[in-house]
C-alpha cells in the first residue's frame, strides 16, 4: 500500500506539471474569456467548481485517511466494530450535506440560466449587428444582411457591439461555438436559432463546429475576428469593392459537400437565409415560439 | 460473369486499407485455427452439448464473460488506434472516414457489447447463488438472451470487413444517419446489430426481476437480500422501462431508411428532434443500468474485505431505487444547447443534480463500512478503493456539466469525453473487474494471481489519469470531440500526446489481465474451501465451482449476511441445524433452439442490411420453425437422483 501512495503522489505531481507546461491559462481559452457572456460563464464555472470541491475534497481526504487507518496490520491500534452498521445521526448528516450543496448549486444555476439564455438580447446602448450563420457540409457561411456581404469560414464584427447570430443548417446538425465569446448553440435545418454574444476587446478568436456532422467535420474551424468599428467598416467596403457577388447558383455550389478556404462575397441573394430555413418546412419549432416570430420580423426587414 | 463477381466483391468486402486486410487475415487465420483444433481434438460434440445448448446459468455467465472480454479487446484496439491518430497534429494514420467508423464502433461496442454483457455475465454467475436459488426463473429464455446478444454483436462486428462500419456516432443522430447522408450499409448493421442484441437485453431484465422476486431462498425477505442482488433488481427494472424505447426508436429509423418514411426527416414532416429525445430517453438510463450493478459489487466487496457489516443498508437500497427512477427524468441534459428555452433547461439541470445526492450518500456509506473495520487489500478491494476517488471526481464533473449555462462551454468538447470515461472506466470497468476477481474462484474453482492482478490495477489506474485528466484541460482549450485531426497552431498537441501515452498504459493493464488469467490457469491456486475471502453471503456456502444444481439443499435464511452469522455461531460452538434429507432435484434440459433461432435472427438481419429478401425470408421462416419446435417440445426437464447428488457433494467436499 505504501508503494501505492508513493506512486499516486508521483502521478499527481506529474499531472500538475503537465498542466503548468501546457502554456498556462492563456491557452485554456474557456477560462480566458473576451466577452460578457463568456465571462459570466467562467464565473459560473468557478463558482460551481468551488461548491463541488467543498464536498469533494473532504471526501477524498477522508477516503485516504480511513483506508490508511483501518488497514489490517498485526499491530493496528484502530478500533474494530464488526457489527456497527447503522447510525441515524450520521446518516442524516450525509444526506443533508449533499442536499445543501445541490440546493446552492441549483440556485446559482437557475439564476444564470435565465440571465444567460442565448436568445435574450444583451443590454447595451449600441444596436446589435445581425449575422446569419448557416452550417454546410463542411464549412460555415456567414451572411450580413444589413451590410449585404457574406463570408465563408471567417467571421468579422466590431468589438463592443452586441452581435445577434441567427443560425440554421443546410446539412446535418452542427453546433456553433466561439469559446472566448460564449457557449455554443446547435444549428438545425428548418429552424432559426438565436445567439447573442459580444466581444469586449479586439482579437482573433477560435471558432468551431462542435457537433459531429460527417466526414470532414474536423475542418469546420473558423476565425472570429473582432476589430474596431472603423476597421470593420473598411473591411466591409473592401469586400464590396473586390469580391464577387453570392448568387443562388453560387450558393448551390457552395452547399455541395466539401471543405473550403476562407471566401468573401459582396451582395446576397434575396432572403437566402429565410429561404434556407423555409426549405425544410416550418414544422421544426421546439423550444420557444420566439423562433417563428424572429423569422417573421427578419422577413419584414429583408 | 467474372466481372460481375469482381464488382460485387469490391462492394461487399471493405478494401483499400492495410488495417482491414490485416483484420481479414487475422479473422481468416483464427477461423481456420479454431476449426482445426476443434476437429483435431474431436471437440465439436462436446462444444455443442456442454456449451452451445446449455441452459445452466453459470455456463451462460461464463460465455457472456468470454464474449465481453473479446469485445473489450476489439473496443480497446479501436481506442488505441484513435489515440494514435490524435497523438500528434496533422497525422494521416487514419483517414477521416476510417476514424469516424472507429469512434462509432468503439462507443457502441464498449457500451452495448462490452459493458452490458459483462454485466449480464455477472448477473448470471452470481444472482442465483446469492439468493439461494437453483436457477434463474426462465432458463431457456436466458440462453436465448445470450445467443441474441452474441449474434447481434457478430452482425455488428462483421461490418468492419464486410460492407463498411457505421460512422455517425454511437447514438446515430439523424439526419446524418438517414439514408440521404448515410447511404451505405454501415448504418443498417448498426440498427440490426443493436436491435437483435437489445431484445436479448430486455428479456434478461425480465428474467432477473422474476428470479429475484420469486426465487429467493425461504426466509430471505427483500430487506435481507444481499446488496448486489438489490442492484441487479434496480438495474433490471430500469432495463425493462428503457429498452422498449430503444427498440422503437431503431425500428422507426429503419423504416425511415428502408421504406422512405419521414419520422425523423424534416422534408416529409418528421423531426430529428424526436429521435434525439427518444434515443436519450433510453441512453441516459442506459448509463445508469451499467453503473447500478457496480454499486452493488462495491457494497459486497467493501463489507467482505473490511470484515464488517455494510453500513446504512436501508439508505443504500433507497438510494439505488431513487437513482433508477430519477435517471428517467434527465435525458434533456444531453442537449441543453439546442435552444429549448430556460424553463426546460432549469428543469433538467435540477433533476440531473438531484441524482448526485443518493450517489454521494452511497460513497459515505462505503467509507463508513471501512471505518472501524479491518481492511485487507486483495485485488477486488484494490479496484474498489481505486474506484472511490475516481468516481467522486467523475461525479463532480458530472454536476458541473449539469449546470446548464456552464454546459454551453463543456458540451461536445473533450471535457465531456473525460467525464464519461471517468465514470465508465473508473466506475463500470473497475467495478466489473473487481467483481471478476472477487467471484472468479466461485465460478472456476481457482483464484486469480494476486501479483499480476495488482500490476493490472496500477497500469489501469495510472493510465487512466494520464489519459483522461489532460482531456479535461483540452476541452477547456476548445478541442471538440470526434475531430480526427487538428493543426499545429492549435496548441493542443502536448496534452494529446500525454493522453495517448495514458491510453497505451491502460492497454498494458489489459495485457496484464490476460496474462493474469493464463498464468492462473496454469499454476492453479485451487479454492478447496468454497469460501476463499471469508465471505458473508450464501454463494460462499457451496463448493467451488458450484455444482450444476447449486444447492444440494435449499438454505434457510434468517438474517442479512447469513453465512457470516452462521460462521460466528459455529465459532461460538453452536451446532448448525440438522440438514433435511436430500431429494431429487428438478432441472431444465439443454436445448439447441436458442442458438439456432438467434442464428436465424442474424441471417434475417444480414439480409435486411444488404436488402436481400431471399436471405431474410428463410431466416424468418427459421425463427417461426424454432418457435413451433419449442412449443411442441414437452421433454424440457429431468431429475437429478439423490445418489448422484450425494456423489457430487462428496467429491466436491472431499478435499475439505
Ligand atoms: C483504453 C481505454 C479507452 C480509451 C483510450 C478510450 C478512448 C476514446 C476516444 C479517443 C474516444 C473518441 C472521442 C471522440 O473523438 O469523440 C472515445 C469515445 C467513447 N468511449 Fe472510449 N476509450 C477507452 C475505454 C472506454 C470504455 C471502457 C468505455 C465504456 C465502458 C468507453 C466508452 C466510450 C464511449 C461511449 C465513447 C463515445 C463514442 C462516441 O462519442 O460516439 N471507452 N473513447
Ligand atoms: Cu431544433
Ligand atoms: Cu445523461
Amino acid at each position: 500500500m505504501k508503494r501505492g501512495f508513493r506512486r499516486l503522489t508521483t502521478l499527481l505531481s506529474l499531472g500538475v506539471m503537465t498542466l503548468l507546461l501546457s502554456g498556462c491559462s492563456n491557452d485554456i481559452i474557456v477560462l480566458n474569456p473576451k466577452g460578457e457572456i463568456a465571462k459570466h460563464q467562467m464565473d459560473l464555472i468557478y463558482i460551481t467548481t468551488g461548491l463541488c470541491l467543498l464536498i469533494i475534497l473532504p471526501v477524498l481526504i477522508l477516503t485516504f485517511f480511513i483506508v490508511w487507518r483501518y488497514r489490517n496490520r498485526p499491530d493496528s491500534k484502530a478500533k474494530y466494530k464488526p457489527e456497527w452498521e447503522h447510525n441515524t445521526k450520521l446518516e442524516v448528516v450525509w444526506w443533508t450535506i449533499p442536499v445543501i450543496i445541490i440546493i446552492l448549486i441549483g440556485i446559482v444555476t437557475v439564476q444564470y440560466t435565465y440571465k444567460l439564455e442565448p436568445s435574450k438580447p444583451l443590454e447595451h446602448e449600441a444596436d446589435p449587428i445581425v449575422i446569419q450563420v448557416t452550417s454546410l457540409d463542411w464549412k460555415w457561411l456567414f451572411q450580413y444582411p444589413d451590410q449585404d456581404i457574406a463570408t465563408v469560414n471567417y467571421v468579422q464584427f466590431p468589438e463592443d457591439v452586441p452581435i445577434r447570430f441567427e443560425l440554421t443548417s443546410d446539412a446535418p446538425m452542427n453546433s456553433f461555438w466561439i469559446p472566448q465569446l460564449g457557449g455554443q448553440i446547435y444549428t438545425m435545418s428548418g429552424m432559426a436559432m438565436t445567439l447573442h454574444l459580444i466581444a469586449d476587446e479586439p482579437g482573433e478568436y477560435l471558432g468551431s463546429g462542435a457537433n459531429f456532422s460527417g466526414k470532414d467535420f474536423a475542418k469546420m474551424q473558423f476565425v472570429a475576428n473582432a476589430t474596431s468599428q472603423e476597421e470593420f467598416d473598411q473591411w466591409v467596403e473592401q469586400i464590396k469593392a473586390t469580391s464577387p457577388e453570392l448568387t443562388d447558383e453560387g450558393y448551390q455550389a457552395l452547399a455541395e459537400p466539401g471543405v473550403s478556404e476562407k471566401v468573401t462575397y459582396s451582395g446576397l441573394p434575396e432572403n437566402l437565409f429565410e429561404r434556407t430555413v423555409a426549405k425544410y418546412g416550418s414544422k421544426h419549432n421546439h423550444g420557444s415560439v420566439e423562433h417563428d416570430e424572429q423569422t417573421h420580423d427578419e422577413q419584414e426587414r429583408g | 460473369m467474372w466481372d460481375n463477381i469482381k464488382e460485387f466483391a469490391s462492394e461487399f468486402f471493405v478494401t483499400g486499407d492495410p488495417l482491414i486486410y490485416g483484420a481479414d487475415v487475422a479473422i481468416g487465420l483464427s477461423i481456420v485455427a479454431i476449426v482445426f483444433v476443434m476437429t483435431y481434438f474431436k471437440k465439436w460434440t462436446w462444444l455443442w452439448r456442454e456449451w452451445l445448448t446449455t441452459v445452466d446459468h453459470k455456463r451462460i455467465g461464463i460465455m457472456y464473460v468470454i464474449a465481453s472480454l473479446l469485445m473489450l479487446f476489439r473496443g480497446g484496439v479501436d481506442a488505441l488506434l484513435m489515440r494514435t491518430q490524435l497523438a500528434m497534429p496533422e497525422l494521416e494514420f487514419l483517414s477521416p472516414e476510417h476514424y469516424n467508423g472507429i469512434f462509432t464502433t468503439h462507443g457502441v461496442i464498449m457500451i452495448l457489447f462490452m459493458a452490458m454483457p459483462l454485466m449480464f455475465g455477472l448477473f448470471n454467475l452470481v444472482v442465483p447463488l446469492q439468493i439461494g436459488a437453483r436457477d434463474v426463473a426462465f432458463p431457456f429464455l436466458n440462453s436465448l438472451s445470450f445467443w441474441l446478444f452474441f449474434w447481434g454483436a457478430m452482425l455488428f462486428n462483421v461490418s468492419f470487413v464486410i460492407g463498411g462500419s457505421p460512422d455517425t456516432g454511437w447514438l446515430a443522430y439523424p439526419p446524418l444517419s438517414g439514408i440521404q447522408f448515410s447511404p451505405g450499409v454501415g448504418q443498417d448493421f448498426y440498427i440490426w446489430g443493436i436491435q437483435i442484441s437489445g431484445i436479448g437485453s430486455l428479456m434478461t431484465g425480465i428474467n432477473f426481476i422474476v428470479t429475484i422476486l420469486k426465487m429467493r431462498a425461504p426466509g430471505m425477505k427483500l430487506m435481507k437480500m444481499p446488496m448486489f442482488s438489490w442492484s441487479v433488481l434496480s438495474s433490471s427494472l430500469t432495463i425493462i422501462l428503457a429498452f422498449p424505447i430503444l427498440t422503437i426508436t431503431l425500428a422507426l429509423l429503419f423504416i425511415d431508411r428502408y421504406l422512405g418514411a419521414h419520422f425523423f426527416t424534416l422534408d416529409g414532416g418528421g423531426n430529428p428532434m424526436m429521435y434525439i429525445n427518444l434515443i436519450w430517453m433510453w441512453g441516459h438510463p442506459e448509463v445508469y443500468i451499467v453503473i447500478l450493478p457496480a454499486f452493488g459489487i462495491f457494497s459486497e466487496i467493501v463489507a467482505t474485505f473490511s470484515k464488517k457489516r455494510l453500513f446504512g443498508y436501508k439508505s443504500m437500497v433507497f438510494a439505488l431505487m431513487a437513482i433508477s427512477v430519477t435517471s428517467f427524468f434527465t435525458w434533456a441534459h444531453h442537449f441543453f444547447t439546442m435552444g429549448s428555452g430556460a424553463n426546460v433547461n432549469v428543469f433538467f439541470a435540477i433533476s440531473t443534480m438531484i441524482i448526485a445526492i443518493p450517489t454521494g450518500v452511497k460513497v459515505f456509506n462505503w467509507l463508513f463500512t471501512m471505518f472501524r473495520g479491518k481492511i485487507t487489500i486483495k485485488t477486488p478491494m484494490l479496484w474498489t478503493i481505486g474506484f472511490i476517488p475516481c468516481f467522486v471526481v467523475g461525479g463532480m464533473t458530472g454536476v458541473m456539466l449539469s449546470v446548464a449555462p456552464a454546459d454551453f462551454q463543456f458540451h461536445n468538447s473533450y471535457f465531456l469525453i473525460a467525464h464519461f470515461h471517468q465514470v465508465l472506466i473508473g466506475g463500470v470497468a473497475f467495478g466489473y473487474f473487481a467483481a471478476l476477481s472477487y467471484w472468479w474462484p466461485k465460478v472456476f474453482g481457482f483464484k486469480l494471481n494476486e501479483r499480476l492482478g495488482k500490476w493490472a490495477f496500477w497500469m489501469w489506474g495510472i493510465g487512466f489519469y494520464v489519459c483522461f485528466m489532460p482531456q479535461y484541460v483540452l476541452g477547456l482549450m476548445g478541442m471538440t470531440r470526434r475531430v480526427n485531426t487538428y493543426s499545429w497552431d492549435s496548441g493542443w498537441w502536448e496534452l494529446n500526446l500525454v493522453s495517448t501515452i495514458g491510453g497505451f498504459l491502460m492497454g498494458i493493464g489489459f495485457l496484464f489481465q490476460v496474462w493474469q488469467i493464463l498464468h492462473s490457469i496454469k499454476h492453479m491456486e485451487r479454492d478447496t474451501t468454497g469460501d476463499p475471502w471469508d465471505g458473508r453471503t450464501l454463494e460462499w456456502t457451496i463448493p467451488s465451482p458450484a455444482p450444476a444444481y447449486n444447492f444440494a439443499v435449499i438454505p434457510h435464511v434468517n438474517e442479512r449476511d447469513s453465512f457470516w452469522e452462521e460462521k460466528q455461531r459455529r465459532e461460538r460452538g453452536l451446532v448448525p441445524d440438522p440438514q433435511p434429507e436430500l431429494e431429487p432435484i428438478h432441472m431444465p434440459k439443454n436445448s439447441g433452439i436458442p442458438f439456432i433461432k438467434s442464428f436465424c435472427w442474424f441471417v434475417v438481419g444480414f439480409g435486411f442490411v444488404f436488402d436481400w429478401l431471399w436471405m431474410s425470408i428463410p431466416g424468418v421462416i427459421g425463427i417461426i420453425a424454432c418457435m413451433l419446435a419449442h412449443s411442441f417440445n414437452y421433454k424440457t426437464d429431468y431429475y437429478i437422483p439423490v445418489e448422484e447428488i450425494k456423489r457430487t457433494e462428496a467429491a466436491a467436499r472431499g478435499s475439505i
